[in-house]
């Protein structure tokens, strides 16, 4: 099968989705000539023009008011967010009106939107361009959440996305642009709130979003070397999760670890981990442990920054204490 | 009083929404007062010529977003009371089966795409309502109401820079009716509130919101020179609200005084205005007009006491339209 970057399988997802649909526009700053600071919307302008390649001037909360209105009468917008980092500007229209709309309407009106933005550190960028913010989206009902792990994932949820009725937020790893992975040429869609079982395990649970992925299958292999059978997870959606697969899975091998880029507390990590306690206790053999990003800032200097997020031989080394015995921070 | 439409059926029929406005208030109010409605409510009365004048201008498949203080609005563009009483008392039969309430009704038949209790918080959906409209080539025109308080908020100058940049069909509708909250109007916003506008290019008017013939020209003018492209424009229409900034502010006097609210009442009521106009033109005796006031006051009456008795959303409700393509969320 033919390799494509993660940002290319996003631009043919954008592409094929507005040649089926004149309703589909993308509207962001910097979307059309420019086609974003990664490159990702190159050439699209030139085949849609500026009527649906609409750059707006630096103004999120308005160009995401913009789409919420365009979303509730008959369009279908694709808003560009530059960095996930600035979704705290958007926040009451994402939020107060995009995310309630539905269900404020007694389900009248819809919001179909998608929300593309980004995540990830360790791109030398500082606090306020490498935050990984999608569990505050996941945390209010109305958002749907995607976080693809390659680029695979990424053209069929994003396809997905733009054929849903509902406001739904993709988080991209900005250092997975020019990652390539097998994408099929024919069409194809990933449903929401199925999980894909990346690698099967019969002694640990490696449960990964988005570039934890990733980190998770190189621990895998680490582990693999040591005698340790691991089975790793990509939930690909966190809302709708799906719950039944990561159960079973917890259930199997009775030890799980949630790795994900978030902050820990209060994060993904932390919801899934919940879920698995309160629904698989009794098949468990150690705790459930959540590993994310550092509860700090993220740091500017790279000998601060590569130790905040999560890395294989840190998940392999938890995964090895779990495995034999050790009660991980327990008092 | 300023003339335009010259139909005495025109005429009578925006007397008729006026007083149906007035009416629905009054019983919303006693309905407050009598302990017979959840929570709180924003009243309209005095402010009727506003919403009546405009949406007299627009056509059911134009689109109006509204606000806090919506009720007005609602009825002006075609609403039903039995709904709008059902959805204020929270019932199944509402406009938004009891899960909006006052706040948040929507109409979409009829072109509301609903208030909004954040101040200002619909400003970017009427503006991506007008920017569907253009992408889409369809000729309706959006009118975007807010107060004079919400001229505080950002998000309304970023969404008028974008609507002027991209002509959009849209008009901004300053309700000015000299209190933001509790707060004087001159206190909260500096120099003109036109020239707000008029610092984006956009055309703005300032209009005596009491005279219902001189909103309806002017509306009827903008409409039609929106539909053909000339948007956006921004009007403030000069009025003022009778009752507090909802029905439990009831002892304001710490910030304006009962002599004012009396000279609005007495001096410049629309409804009353409106009705000496009719009868001097010879458009209606006033025994017309009082039985047309009769018929009206039998319809809430009826319809408040259908909404009292209506039955409530069935509990299995509470998580249905939280998203539109999954029946019971919590499922």
């Amino acid at each position: 099968m033919r390799e494509i970057t993660l940002s290319q399988a996003v631009n043919e997802a954008l592409a094929e989705e507005m040649r089926r649909d004149d309703t589909v526009f993308i509207i962001g700053e910097d979307v059309a000539e420019a086609g974003t600071p990664f490159k990702v919307l190159s050439g699209l302008v030139e085949e849609f023009g500026t009527r649906r390649v609409v750059d707006t001037p630096i103004a999120e909360p308005g160009f995401m008011g913009i789409a919420v209105g365009a979303a509730m009468t008959g369009a279908r917008p694709v808003v560009d967010l530059m960095f996930g980092d600035f979704i705290f500007l958007i926040m009451d229209q994402l939020c107060n009106q995009a995310a309630k709309t539905h269900y404020m309407s007694g389900g009248k009106l819809s919001v179909p939107l998608v929300l593309r933005t980004n995540m990830g550190a360790t791109r030398r960028s500082a606090a306020q361009h490498s935050q990984s913010l999608h569990a505050l989206v996941a945390h209010i009902p109305g958002l749907k959440v995607a976080m693809p792990s390659s680029a695979y994932e990424a053209k069929g949820l994003m396809k997905t996305a733009i054929r849903d009725n509902n406001p739904v937020v993709i988080f991209e790893d900005k250092l997975m642009y020019q990652d390539k992975a097998p994408v099929p040429e024919e069409e194809f869609l990933i449903p929401f709130g199925e999980a894909n079982i990346k690698r099967e395990g019969s002694d640990i649970t490696l449960i990964g979003t988005s570039s934890m992925v990733q980190v998770c299958e190189k621990a895998a292999e680490i582990l693999a070397a040591e005698g340790i059978s691991a089975e790793v997870i990509d939930p690909r959606t966190i809302v709708p999760l799906d719950e039944k697969t990561l159960l079973e899975s917890a259930r199997k091998t009775s030890r799980v670890i949630v790795v994900d880029e978030g902050h820990q507390s209060f994060g993904v990590t932390s919801e899934i981990a919940s879920r698995i306690n309160e629904k698989a206790f009794y098949h468990l053999d150690a705790p459930v442990l959540r590993m994310g990003a550092m509860d700090v800032p993220i740091p500017f200097s790279p000998a601060l920054e590569d130790i905040t997020v999560p890395t294989p031989e840190g998940v392999a080394e938890k995964a090895r204490m779990l495995c034999g015995g050790e009660m991980i921070n327990a008092a | 009083m300023a003339k335009t439409k010259t139909n005495s059926e025109d005429y009578l029929r925006m007397y008729r929404q006026m007083v149906r406005i007035r009416s629905f208030e009054d019983n919303a109010n006693q309905l407050y007062l009598s302990a017979k409605m959840p929570g709180l409510t924003h009243m309209y009365s005095g402010e009727e010529a506003v919403a009546v004048g405009i949406c007299e201008a627009l056509k059911t498949t134009d689109k109006i977003t509204s606000t806090h203080r919506g009720h007005g609005h609602c009825v002006a563009k075609g609403a039903e009371f039995k709904e709008m009483f059902c959805e204020l008392l929270g019932k199944e039969e509402g406009y938004c089966r009891g899960k909006g309430g006052s706040m948040h009704i929507a109409d979409q038949s009829n072109g509301n795409l609903g208030a909004n209790a954040i101040v200002g918080g619909s400003m970017g959906i009427a503006t991506g309502s007008a920017f569907t409209a253009k992408m889409l080539g369809k000729d309706d025109v959006t009118v975007c109401f807010f107060g004079d308080g919400a001229t505080a908020q950002g998000l309304m100058y970023e969404v008028m820079n974008m609507a002027a940049l991209w002509n959009l069909p849209v008009i901004y509708a300053c309700e000015n009716n000299g209190y933001s909250e509790y707060t004087k109007t001159e206190e909260i916003a500096a120099g003109s509130i036109t020239a707000r506008a008029e610092a984006f290019g956009i055309e703005a008017h300032q209009v005596d919101g009491q005279d219902v013939l001189a909103v309806n020209k002017l509306a009827t003018d903008l409409v039609a020179r929106a539909r053909k492209g000339e948007g956006p424009f921004f009007v403030e229409l000069m009025t003022y609200r009778y009752h507090g900034h909802h029905v439990g502010d009831i002892n304001r006097e710490y910030y304006r005084t009962k002599d004012e609210e009396k000279d609005w009442k007495e001096n410049r009521d629309p409804i009353i205005r409106f009705r000496a106009h009719l009868v001097s033109e010879g458009l209606a005796t006033e025994d017309e007009l009082d039985a047309l006031n009769a018929e009206i006051a039998k319809d809430a009456e009826d319809a408040v006491k259908y909404a009292l008795d209506a039955k409530y959303p069935d509990v299995s409700e509470v998580d249905m339209h939280v998203f539109s393509d999954i029946k019971h969320a919590l499922a």
